[in-house]
C-alpha cells in the first residue's frame, strides 16, 4: 500500500523539492523531511518525501549482508 | 486559414488545395504523381506481404515523435519483422474540424522524413474531416506493402527450444513517455519515445543469417505480449533472466514509481528476434553496430519445457509467470 | 539506482535463502500485512524459494480492496456532476461500483484524471476555478499525512475548490483484530515498512507484550524481505517476541513526528468499516472540526451510508488470510482481473490479483 522509491534531493524552495530518480525529476513536498539538504536522499511516496534515508544505516545493513555472502554455511 | 474546416474534407476545391499544399508537397513522388484514383504499381515478384494500421496515439506530439511519424514507422515495421521489404505505403487522414494547419504540416512532415529514411513511397491517401468532437484530434491509418524475401522464412510459430531470443535495446520506452505525457505525471527527464523504422536493422540481421525463426515488433503490451504470442503459436515454453533485461534509469525510475513492469509497456522502435543457438552471438554483434540495436540484449532463451508459457528468473534465484497483458495500463501508488 | 539496486543483489539474495533453509525447521504461519509486501513477494519469485514449512499468509494490507463499494459508487455518483473533476490515483480506476467504475465513467464523458500525487490537485484547483475537485483519498498511514498537507497548502494559497473524500484507515487495530481472531494462528508478522516510517515500530509493541508474536519492519527489495525472514524465524526459533526493525535505513523507532504532527492536525480516530472484515474500532482517519470545510460529504450533503458490497466471494476470509485464493470458488473461473467480482482482485496489489497474475500450482512446474 506504499509504492515509495528513494530519490536524491537535487533543489530546495521553502517546503517544497525537486528530487531525482533514475534520470528523472519531480517537484515533491518536503513538508515532513525539514531537515533534509541537497544530495541527501529520500524515500518518496505519492509526490511526497516520507523520510530520509540513513546513508549510514544502508550501509552497515549492506557489510552485515556481505560479510554473510562471504561466509561459510554452518550446517 | 489556420485550421481544418468541413470543407477541407467536402471534395471541392479546399480539398483539392490541401491535397496540393500538403499532402503532394511533401509525398511527391512518381506514382502519387500521377493523380489516379488508385496507385498503379508493377510488381516481379511473387511473395507479397500486406498490412494494414490505424494510430489514435494521444496526446498527438510527444518527445521523441508523433501520430504521423508512428504511423509510418508501424506499418513499415510490421512489414520489415515479417522478412518483407517495405515498398508502399497508403495514408488515410481522418481530422477533426479546428485542427491546426501547421500542426497538420508538421506530422506529414515526418510522415515523408520518415518514408524516405525508410526507402517507402507513400503511393495513395485519402482525407475526411469531421465535426468536432467526433475524433480526438487526428486518427490515421496506414497500409503498407512488401516484398518477402526468397530463403527467408518468418513465421510466429516457428520457435524451437533452444532459440536464444535478442531484442535491440531498451524496453518500455514508448509506452512510459506516452503515459507520463498524457497524464501529466509531472516527471522531467530524458523519457523520450524510441519510435523508428526498423527495416534497415531487420536487413542487417537477415544479411548476417536469413534463417532466423522468429522476428516480431513489440508493441501495444509491450515484450509480455509478443512472447506469450509466439509460445501460443510455436508451442514453447519462454525463459526471460530478469537481470538480462536492457531497460533506461529513466523508464526505470518512472516503472517503480507508478509500480509498472516495462515488461508490459509499449515500445514503437523495438523487436524481438528468436534466433537458432549457434548464431545468435554473430547476429547480436551485427545488430549491436547498427544505430537501432546499439543496445541490443539477450534476454532469454526458448526451453525444452512443456506446458509453461513465458516465465521470469528473477535476481532471487524465483520464478514468475510473464503473463498476457490485459486490460489497461494504470499507474497505482499502492 | 541507489538505494534500491544494492537491496535487489543476485548474491545477497541466494545467500539469505540459503541461511532460510538451514534456520527454519517447523511449520510457521507468517502474515505479510501490507499489499505492497504481497506484490514484492511475488515479483521476485520469492515463495518459490522459501522452504516448504514456511507458510506466508497474506494479510488485509491493501487499501482499495479494504474500502467499500459505497464508496465507489458514491464516488461514481459525483462524477457525474458537470461541475465536478474527479482526482484519483490509479489503483481506483478499475474498482468496480453497482453501475461500472470510474475507468467507465471517464469513458462516458465524466472529467476523472488520474493523478501521482494530492499535490497534483493544487494545480487542477488552481486551472479550473469555476469546477469543484474532489481528491479521492485512500490509503494509510504512508498516504493520509499527504492529504492533510494538500489541505493546508490549499487554504494557504486560498483555494476554495478543492475537496476529499476520505476513506483513510490505520494499520495497527486491524492487526490487533486479526492475532484475536481464534481461527487464525500466526507464528509472526512481516511489518509495513513505508507505513512504519510514519508510526515507527512503537504501535507494533503490543503484538510482543500482549500476544507473544514477534515482527520483523521491512522494506520491500528482495533482499530486504528475504533478511526480514531470517531475522524473523531466528526470533520465533528462540522465542523471542520482539519487534525487530530491519528497515533502518528508513525507519526511527519514533517514526516521522511531522507527519504524526500533520495527521494530528487534520484528522480524528474513527472506527471504520473494513470491507470484508468488519467494523474495526478506532482505525480510520476523519478530518476534524479545523478541516471540516474540506470534506467532500459535508460540502456536497451527501447522506453517505456505507454497504460491503458482498458478491459471493471469500474475500473476507482471504483478508484475514484464513484462506487463500485458490480455495475461493470463483476464483480464476468467475473472478478475474478483467471482471473482478471481489475487492481482493480489483486492486492491482490485493491477494487474489497477485496469486492471478504470479501463482502457478507446484506440481506443474516440475513437468
Amino acid at each position: 500500500m506504499c509504492l515509495a522509491v528513494p530519490g536524491r534531493v537535487i533543489s530546495i524552495d521553502g517546503n517544497m523539492g525537486i528530487i531525482e530518480v533514475g534520470n528523472l525529476k519531480r517537484n515533491v513536498f518536503l513538508h515532513l523531511t525539514p531537515d533534509v539538504s541537497v544530495d541527501d536522499y529520500v524515500l518518496v511516496h505519492a509526490g511526497c518525501a516520507i523520510s530520509e534515508i540513513d546513508e549510514v544505516e544502508a550501509n552497515i545493513t549492506l557489510k552485515l549482508l556481505k560479510e554473510l555472502a562471504e561466509s561459510e554455511i554452518c550446517r | 486559414m489556420s485550421a481544418i474546416t468541413l470543407s477541407h474534407g467536402s471534395g471541392g476545391t479546399q480539398t483539392n488545395q490541401l491535397i496540393n499544399d500538403l499532402f503532394f508537397k511533401y509525398f511527391s513522388n512518381d506514382i502519387l504523381n500521377q493523380m489516379n484514383d488508385a496507385a498503379q504499381i508493377v510488381i516481379d515478384f511473387k511473395r507479397l506481404a500486406f498490412t494494414t494500421d490505424s494510430f489514435v496515439v494521444n496526446p498527438i506530439f510527444f518527445k521523441g515523435g508523433n501520430i504521423g511519424k508512428l504511423a509510418v514507422c508501424g506499418t513499415v515495421n510490421d512489414l520489415a519483422v515479417s522478412g518483407a521489404k517495405p515498398l508502399y505505403l497508403t495514408s488515410a487522414f481522418i481530422i477533426e474540424e479546428g485542427f491546426p494547419l501547421a500542426d497538420l504540416e508538421t506530422i506529414v512532415k515526418s510522415m515523408a522524413e520518415e518514408a524516405k529514411k525508410s526507402g517507402v513511397k507513400i503511393v495513395a491517401g485519402d482525407t475526411k474531416v469531421v465535426e468536432k468532437g467526433n475524433v480526438d484530434g487526428l486518427y490515421i491509418n496506414t497500409s503498407g506493402i512488401g516484398m518477402i524475401y526468397e530463403n527467408v522464412n518468418i513465421n510466429c510459430a516457428n520457435a524451437l527450444p533452444g532459440d536464444v531470443i535478442i531484442v535491440n535495446g531498451t524496453l518500455g520506452d514508448h509506452g512510459m513517455t506516452i503515459l507520463c505525457e498524457r497524464n501529466s505525471l509531472g516527471f522531467e527527464g530524458d523519457l523520450i519515445s524510441d519510435c523508428a523504422c526498423l527495416n534497415s536493422l531487420v536487413d542487417c540481421m537477415l544479411e548476417t543469417y536469413d534463417g532466423i525463426h522468429v522476428i516480431r515488433d513489440a508493441t501495444r503490451g509491450g515484450v509480455a505480449a509478443v512472447l506469450n504470442e509466439i509460445s501460443d503459436f510455436s508451442h514453447v515454453t519462454i525463459a526471460l533472466e530478469e537481470d538480462l533485461l536492457p531497460i533506461k534509469e529513466e523508464v526505470k525510475g518512472a516503472a517503480e514509481m507508478l509500480g509498472l513492469d516495462p515488461l508490459y509497456i509499449a515500445n514503437e522502435g523495438k523487436l524481438c528476434a528468436f534466433v537458432p543457438k549457434a548464431q545468435a552471438e554473430q547476429v547480436l554483434q551485427a545488430m549491436r553496430k547498427h544505430p537501432l540495436g546499439a543496445n541490443a540484449a539477450i534476454i532469454g532463451r526458448v526451453t525444452e519445457e512443456l506446458g509453461k508459457k513465458v516465465y521470469l528468473n528473477t535476481v532471487v534465484g524465483g520464478q514468475r509467470i510473464v503473463d498476457m497483458p490485459s486490460g489497461i495500463l494504470l499507474p497505482r501508488i499502492c | 539506482m541507489k538505494f534500491v539496486d544494492e537491496f535487489k543483489s543476485n548474491d545477497y539474495s541466494k545467500r539469505l535463502v540459503e541461511n532460510l533453509q538451514t534456520i527454519s525447521t517447523h511449520k510457521l504461519n507468517i502474515m505479510e500485512v501490507c499489499g505492497t509486501h504481497t506484490m514484492a513477494i511475488f515479483r521476485y519469485g520469492i515463495r518459490d524459494v522459501l522452504p516448504a514449512n514456511v507458510n506466508l499468509i497474506s494479510g488485509p494490507g491493501c487499501p482499495v480492496c479494504v474500502t467499500p463499494q459505497s464508496y465507489i459508487d458514491t464516488a461514481l455518483e459525483l462524477s457525474s456532476r458537470k461541475d465536478v473533476i474527479i482526482a484519483t490515483f490509479g489503483d481506483m480506476m478499475k474498482v468496480p461500483g453497482r453501475r461500472g467504475s470510474l475507468l467507465k465513467k471517464k469513458a462516458e464523458g465524466s472529467d476523472i484524471r488520474i493523478v501521482y500525487s494530492p499535490m497534483d490537485c493544487l494545480t487542477i484547483a488552481a486551472q479550473n476555478p469555476t469546477k469543484q475537485i474532489v481528491f479521492l483519498a485512500v490509503g494509510f498511514e504512508t498516504t493520509a499525512p499527504m492529504t492533510a498537507l494538500t489541505a493546508i497548502e490549499a487554504r494557504e494559497t486560498g483555494l476554495n475548490n478543492l475537496f476529499f473524500f476520505t476513506a483513510h484507515k490505520i494499520v495497527p487495530p486491524v492487526m490487533e483484530a486479526l492475532v484475536q481472531d481464534k481461527d487464525i494462528n500466526l507464528d509472526g508478522f512481516l511489518l509495513p515498512g513505508n507505513v512504519s516510517a510514519i508510526i515507527g515500530t512503537e504501535p507494533y509493541e503490543f503484538l510482543s507484550k500482549d500476544f507473544k508474536i514477534p515482527g520483523v519492519v521491512t522494506g520491500f527489495e528482495p533482499v530486504d524481505i528475504l533478511q526480514a525472514l531470517n531475522t524473523l524465524v531466528s526470533l520465533i526459533n528462540k522465542k523471542d517476541y520482539r519487534i525487530v526493525n530491519d528497515y533502518k535505513r528508513v525507519v526511527k523507532t519514533d517514526g516521522n513526528s511531522k507527519a504524526k504532527e500533520y495527521l494530528n492536525k487534520a484528522f480524528n480516530i474513527v472506527d471504520s468499516n473494513w470491507r470484508g472484515i468488519g467494523k474495526v474500532a478506532k482505525s480510520g482517519l476523519e478530518f476534524n472540526r479545523q478541516f471540516e470545510e474540506f470534506d467532500a460529504l459535508k460540502h456536497f450533503e451527501i447522506n453517505y451510508e456505507e454497504y460491503d458490497g458482498g458478491s459471493g466471494c471469500r474475500c473476507g476470509e482471504i483478508l484475514k488470510g484464513k484462506i487463500n485464493p485458490t480455495q475461493c470458488p470463483l476464483f480464476k473461473k468467475l473472478c478475474t482481473p478483467e471482471n473482478p467480482v471481489g475487492s481482493c482482485m480489483v486492486s492491482s496489489e490485493g491477494t487474489c490479483a497477485a496469486y492471478f497474475r504470479y501463482y502457478k500450482e507446484p506440481e506443474k512446474m516440475e513437468a
